[in-house]
C-alpha cells in the first residue's frame, strides 16, 4: 500500500531542511558547566536519511531536541525548514512541530488510553483536519505500516515492534517534511529493528521525507545513507554510506 | 479535539474516577459535618424554645431577675389584656401563656394514704382550647405513650419515665403539692390522662403537663401566668427580628421603675444560653473552617499530583505540536470537570445522608439521660441552603487551583525536560 502524497513538500530536492551554525548547548550541573554540544555545524538537505551516531552522552538526543524545537541552543543558530529555532516563541515552535516535524521515540510514547487509530489521529486533530479526511489519512498511515487491522487495539495489546510502527504512523500521518527519531530501535529485537528501518526507508523514498536518527544501534547504522558521528558534543565524522 | 480529550479522561480512571471520588468524599464529609453541626445547634435552640423560653418571652421585670427560681409570686397578672396587645402588635409571632412550677406529686393508695411521692417540674399550658398552639409546640400528640390527651379540666399528662417510677397508670388520681403565688401551701387533685415521652431528658425525667386554668386555680394565679411565650410562625428562631420586636416592646411597655411591668427577652437572653450559643456557633464555625481548609489542601494536592503525574504525556503532546496554552487550558477544563462532577456527587451524597439524619435522627438518649440541657435525645442533621454550597465551592476551587499551580510547570520547564519524564 502506497501512502497518498497530498501535501506538497516545499523547496527543491536539495534545499536545506536543517542548518546549524556554531551550535552550542551547555548544561549547568552545580558549579560545573557541561558542554553537551560544541560548535556543531551541520546541514541536512531534503530527502536525506541521516544517522547521528555516537556513544551515550555524545549529544545526539540534545541535537535532536534542539532541531525539533523542544529545546533551545545556548549559542549559535539553528534553522529548520527556514525558521530560526532559537528565536521561535512557544506558539511558533508548536506550529513548526505540528505542521512540519514528526517525532519517533525510543519508548514509542503512545497514549495508553487511546486506540491505535486515535493515537495516529491526534496530530491531525491538532491541525484541525475535518473528520472524513482525517479518517482516510489515519487509515492510509496504518496501512502503510501494516497495522490497519489493529486500528481499534490499545497500545497495551501490541508488541514492541507493532507499537513502534504505530509511532511511525503517528509521525508520518501528517506527511511532515522532517522526521526525527531518537533511538527508534533501542527497545526492539533484530527482526523488528530491520522491519522498522525498512519501513522508514520506504517512506523516505516514497515521500521524500527527511529522516534524522539518533542511534548507537549497529543494526540501524547500516541503513543510514549519511552517518554523522558525534563524540563529546562535537562532530567527529560526517560520511556518506554506500546503498545496500 | 474536546471529544478526543474527554474520551481520554473518561477512559483513564486514574485521571477521572479516582479524582472524582476523592473530591466527592471530601465534599460529602464537609456537607455532612456542616449539616450535622447545624442540626445539633438548632436542636438545642428549638428544644429550649419549645419547652422553656419560646423565641421571645414576656414576664415581669422582677420575675426575669429571678427566673431560674421560677418565682410565680412575681408572675404577670391580667394576661388577657397583655395577650391581646401582643397579638395585635406583633402578629409575626403567635403568643401563648405558660406557668412553670415545681412541686411534689403525691400518689395515694386505696385508703388515700401516700403510696409514692416524687418532685416534679410542671408546666401549665393551654391544653383544652381546640386551637391551642401548644399541641404543636410541645409536640404533645406524637409524644403520647399511654392513655389519652386531656379532654377536660383536672386531667394531666405525666412523663412516661416518671409514671413508671411512681407505678401509676392513666386514670389514676394524683395530688400536686405546691405553693400558691402568695406563698401558701396548696393541694390540687388531678387525674392522669396519659403518659408522654418528649425525647428531651429534663422533660422526660420529671415533667407534668396540666391545663393553664387548672394551674391558675391550683396556684391561685387567676388571670396570671409566669410567662407569655412567642413563637415565629415558621418555628425558626430569627434573632434579628426577635431583637427588633423585643426592643420595640420594651420601649413601649416596660417601665424600669415598675418591677411588675412586663419585659420581653429573646431566647438568647432569657435562656442564659447566649454565651453557650456564641461559643457553640464559633466553635462549629472553626471546626468547619478547619475541615474545609484541610479538605481543600487534600483536594489541591490530589489535583497537583494528578497533573504532575502527567508531565510525560504533556511533553508528548507538546512534542507532537500542541500549543502550551492549549495543553494548560485543557488541564484546567479537565480539573473543572472533575471538580464539578466530584462536588455534585459529594454534595448529593452528603445531602442525602444529612436528609436521612434530618428525618430519622441519631438517638443519643443514653448519653443525655441525666442532662439538664433542653436538648433532644435525637440529634438531627439540618439541611439548609448553605449546605448545598459549603462543599461545592471548595471542591471545585481546590481541584482547579491544584491543577492550575502544577500546570505552571508546563511553562517553566523545557519541553524536552517534560518529555524526558515520559521516559522515566
Amino acid at each position: 500500500m502506497e501512502l497518498k502524497t497530498e501535501a506538497a513538500n516545499p523547496g527543491s530536492p536539495h534545499s536545506s531542511v536543517i542548518k546549524t551554525h556554531q551550535l552550542d548547548k551547555d548544561y549547568r550541573l552545580g558549579l560545573t558547566i557541561l558542554k553537551a554540544l560544541n560548535h556543531i555545524d551541520l546541514s541536512v538537505t531534503k530527502g536525506e536519511f541521516l544517522g547521528l551516531v555516537g556513544p551515550s552522552g555524545s549529544g545526539k538526543t540534545t541535537l535532536l531536541n534542539i532541531v525539533g524545537s523542544l529545546d533551545t541552543p545556548t549559542r549559535g543558530t539553528v534553522e529548520v525548514l527556514g525558521q530560526k529555532v532559537e528565536s521561535l516563541s512557544h506558539k511558533e515552535a508548536a506550529k513548526l512541530r505540528n505542521n512540519h516535524i514528526g517525532f519517533i521515540f525510543q519508548t514509542y510514547n503512545l497514549l495508553p488510553v487511546y486506540t491505535v487509530f486515535e493515537n495516529v489521529e491526534f496530530p491531525l486533530l491538532l491541525l484541525g483536519i475535518e473528520t472524513p479526511r482525517r479518517r482516510s489519512m489515519v487509515m492510509d498511515a496504518l496501512e502503510w505500516v501494516g497495522l490497519a487491522d489493529r486500528a481499534e487495539s490499545r497500545p497495551a495489546q501490541l508488541s514492541g515492534g507493532q507499537s513502534q510502527r504505530v509511532a511511525i504512523a503517528r509521525a508520518i500521518v501528517k506527511k511532515p517534511e522532517l522526521v526525527l527519531a531518537d533511538e527508534p530501535t533501542a527497545n526492539l529485537d533484530a527482526e523488528n529493528s530491520h522491519n522498522i528501518m525498512k519501513t522508514m526507508l520506504q517512506l523516505n523514498e516514497d515521500l521524500a521525507t527527511t529522516f534524522v536518527f539518533a542511534t548507537h544501534d549497529e543494526k540501524v547504522i547500516g541503513y543510514v545513507r549519511r552517518k554523522v558521528t558525534l563524540v563529546d558534543g562535537r562532530i567527529e565524522k560526517d560520511e556518506i554510506q554506500p546503498r545496500h | 479535539m474536546i471529544e478526543f480529550l474527554f474520551k481520554g479522561l473518561v477512559r483513564d480512571r486514574s485521571r477521572s474516577l479516582f479524582p472524582v471520588l476523592i473530591v466527592a468524599a471530601g465534599v460529602m464529609l464537609t456537607v455532612f459535618l456542616q449539616s450535622w453541626l447545624n442540626g445539633a445547634l438548632s436542636s438545642l435552640i428549638q428544644s429550649t424554645a419549645h419547652y422553656r423560653t419560646g423565641h421571645v418571652c414576656v414576664m415581669t421585670r422582677a420575675y426575669n431577675e429571678k427566673a431560674d427560681q421560677l418565682p410565680n409570686d412575681l408572675a404577670l397578672l391580667g394576661i388577657d389584656t397583655l395577650l391581646t396587645t401582643l397579638r395585635g402588635q406583633y402578629p409575626d409571632l403567635f403568643w401563648t401563656p405558660r406557668i412553670t412550677f415545681g412541686g411534689l406529686l403525691d400518689i395515694p393508695d386505696e385508703k388515700g394514704e401516700t403510696k409514692e411521692q416524687a418532685p416534679v417540674s410542671g408546666m401549665g399550658v393551654d391544653l383544652l382550647a381546640s386551637d391551642s398552639p401548644e399541641w404543636k409546640v410541645l409536640n404533645i400528640r406524637p409524644a403520647l405513650v399511654q392513655g389519652h390527651l386531656p379532654k377536660q379540666q383536672g386531667e394531666i399528662l405525666i412523663a412516661e419515665a416518671l409514671a413508671g417510677k411512681l407505678h401509676i397508670q392513666p386514670g389514676q388520681k394524683v395530688t400536686l403539692i405546691s405553693s400558691t403565688m402568695y406563698g401558701s401551701m396548696t393541694y390540687y387533685n388531678f387525674t392522669i390522662a396519659g403518659t408522654v415521652r418528649f425525647g428531651v431528658a429534663p422533660m422526660d425525667r420529671s415533667a407534668i403537663i396540666a391545663d393553664l386554668n387548672d394551674i391558675q386555680q391550683a396556684l391561685d394565679m387567676q388571670h396570671g401566668a409566669g410567662e407569655i411565650v412567642g413563637f415565629f410562625h415558621d418555628d425558626l428562631y430569627h434573632e434579628d427580628r426577635a431583637n427588633v420586636i423585643t426592643e420595640d416592646f420594651n420601649t413601649r411597655s416596660s417601665k424600669s421603675s415598675d418591677k411588675f411591668s412586663p419585659i420581653m427577652g429573646t431566647l438568647r437572653t432569657v435562656s442564659g444560653l447566649a454565651d453557650y450559643l456564641d461559643f457553640a456557633s464559633s466553635f462549629s464555625g472553626i471546626i468547619l473552617t478547619v475541615f474545609v481548609v484541610v479538605m481543600s489542601i487534600v483536594l489541591w494536592n490530589a489535583g497537583l499530583t494528578g497533573s504532575l503525574r502527567r508531565y510525560g504525556e504533556i511533553g508528548l503532546r507538546l512534542a507532537i505540536g500542541e500549543e502550551t496554552g492549549h495543553v494548560y487550558r485543557s488541564m484546567m477544563v479537565e480539573s473543572l470537570f472533575i471538580g464539578i462532577a466530584g462536588s455534585i456527587a459529594g454534595t448529593a451524597i452528603g445531602v442525602a445522608i444529612a436528609y436521612y439524619l434530618q428525618v430519622h435522627g441519631f438517638d443519643i438518649g443514653s448519653m443525655t439521660k441525666n442532662s439538664t440541657m433542653m436538648i433532644s435525645d435525637v440529634i438531627r442533621a439540618q439541611v439548609e441552603p448553605s449546605t448545598f454550597a459549603i462543599g461545592f465551592l471548595p471542591g471545585i476551587l481546590a481541584t482547579f487551583l491544584g491543577a492550575a499551580i502544577s500546570g505552571i510547570g508546563i511553562y517553566k520547564r523545557q519541553t524536552s525536560q517534560l518529555f524526558k519524564e515520559l521516559e522515566t
